[in-house]
């Protein structure tokens, strides 16, 4: 007789190995859009006055806010990584010269560009901001 | 067949996404911790004299809505696959609540930016 | 097992998710204690249980080889080919063998293939010619870059260990999953086919590529280096430029040569 057995799946697979690491990827997600909202305050604050816009400047330049673009940072860095990683997977295979070309390749370049982009970015910012 | 509509909100995330690997770092560094501390760059840099100027730009205007939109919409991808995967709420609720959230950071940043004036 | 004196022998817990549909409620687990030897792999453990302690053990294998597909299986909790995992000395931990996840238990280790089989006869498994072609104009003729694009996704075996290892598929039984959209795309990729423009309307819908958000542990767990997270992904670019361009002249569709 037949009377096929679908085991119930696991509601918490995202909380486990081997599904955590994707779970840590994706929640960068949670950083970016953080910042953006930060970013956004201070336009709204901006566009409100001086004063709404400096006490905006004030949280800023606070330790919470330091500590709080410290996480940024180490998100946008695991973003960049797991980011470059993964762009592999939506193209489709290279192919040069007969031969395939290694996502890890276009991962090291992908890493490269980006870490030349931000700083370049950083110079950019230190010779022509005031 | 049904297509699917997501194709639209994953290019956002890709946009988004692409611009986050590679300038959010420094964008990171720059508002976030050289300004305000001094190191690196002067502590009036983003002050309101200088924020006021970059924002009356059009160019000022284009880097700030396409950086805070773009990452909303990246953000609001993951977000609402994420508690998709922890079965927070129904699939609609959770795609209205991330994407509306988008939508309405997109709006008021270029209400925002409009008002600033030029 | 093998009459090599000089090999370690020892001995191991097996433990094994059984479901016997006409007396179990539900599946449970058997322990077994079985003489092993570090060249053995889990199917001859199995075969070993089998043949000596419990013949009513149910499980698929054919080919010992991992060519066939037959033998997927959950080994401590990772799906893999049972041919393929030896056993190495040392290791004294229980061994837990638990059928494919994701799929209906028929009986012990074998599942239910039945949805899998018609996803892979719906993306048109087959190449659609760009006209009827006469056998006077001879063969296709392909250059060694041209096969390269498509080449490791006609190396699926079948195994189901991607669906497994897939937790959309977990939550969406009609997504159509990594083994089929890589088979699609081994079509799609191929210089000789011209149907992209068919497979690629299962690749639109929400079961089609839309299902995936890029975990990646379908090619991690494959056996045949297929990557299927890429055959998946490169369609959503696919999919997604398609969105756009499909309301520019002919010339917009993105899948040719993709």
């Amino acid at each position: 007789m037949r009377r096929p057995y679908l085991r119930p799946i696991d509601r918490h697979w995202w909380a486990k190995p081997p599904y955590l690491a994707y779970t840590l990827r994706e929640a960068t997600g949670i950083a970016i859009a953080a910042y953006a909202l930060v970013l956004m305050a201070g336009v709204i604050c901006l566009a409100l006055g001086r004063s709404a816009y400096d006490a905006w400047f004030g949280f800023i330049a606070s330790q919470w806010s330091l500590a709080l673009h410290a996480i940024f940072l180490i998100a946008m860095v695991f973003h960049a990584w797991t980011w470059f990683a993964i762009m592999p997977k939506t193209m489709p295979r290279l192919v040069v010269g007969g031969r395939y070309v290694e996502p890890q390749l276009i991962t090291a370049a992908g890493i490269a560009i980006a870490s030349l982009a931000s700083l370049v970015l950083l110079l950019i910012a230190r010779w022509v901001l005031p | 067949m049904k297509r699917s509509v997501a194709p639209v909100f994953w290019l956002m995330f890709g946009a988004g996404g692409m611009v986050a690997a590679l300038f959010g770092p420094a964008l990171v560094i720059i508002t976030g911790l050289a300004v305000p501390t001094g190191l690196g760059l002067g502590t009036t840099t983003m002050d309101y004299a200088h924020a006021i100027v970059f924002a009356r730009h059009p160019l000022g205007k284009l880097v700030l809505l396409v950086v805070i939109s773009l990452f909303a919409w990246h953000g609001a991808e993951r977000i609402y696959l994420t508690l998709k995967d922890m079965h927070l709420g129904p699939k609609p609720a959770l795609a209205w609540l991330s994407y509306g959230s988008a939508g309405a950071v997109t709006f008021v940043t270029a209400a925002a930016l409009l008002a600033v004036g030029l | 097992m093998t009459g090599d004196e000089s090999m370690a022998e020892w001995r191991i817990t097996v433990e094994i998710l059984r479901y016997r549909p006409e007396q179990d409620a539900a599946p449970v687990v058997q322990s077994y204690e079985i003489p092993c030897v570090d060249d053995m792999s889990v199917l001859q453990a199995l075969q070993y249980i089998k043949d000596h302690i419990d013949g009513t053990l149910s499980f698929r294998w054919s080919c010992r080889m991992a060519i066939c597909g037959s033998c997927g299986m959950m080994i401590d909790g990772r799906p893999q080919l049972a041919c393929q995992t030896i056993l190495r000395a040392g290791n004294q931990r229980p061994l837990r063998i638990e059928p494919l996840l994701h799929f209906p238990i028929e009986r012990d280790l074998v599942v239910t293939v039945s949805e899998f089989v018609s996803k892979i006869e719906s993306i048109y498994p087959f190449i659609i010619p760009k006209y009827p072609r006469r056998l006077a104009e001879g063969e296709y003729l392909q250059t060694p870059g041209e096969m390269a694009r498509f080449e490791n996704f006609s190396d699926c075996i079948n195994c189901m260990l991607c669906y497994a290892a897939c937790p959309q598929f977990g939550e969406n039984p009609d997504f159509l999953g990594p083994g089929a959209l890589a088979l699609l795309q081994r079509y799609n990729g191929d210089s000789r086919d011209a149907g992209q423009a068919k497979r690629m309307e299962l690749v639109h819908t929400e079961n089609g590529a839309w299902s995936c958000t890029a975990v990646g542990y379908c090619s991690e767990v494959c056996p045949k280096h297929v990557d299927p997270a890429n055959a998946v992904n490169q369609n959503k670019t696919n999919s997604a430029l398609d969105f756009f361009l499909r309301f520019l002249p002919r010339s917009g569709t993105i899948e040719r040569g993709a």
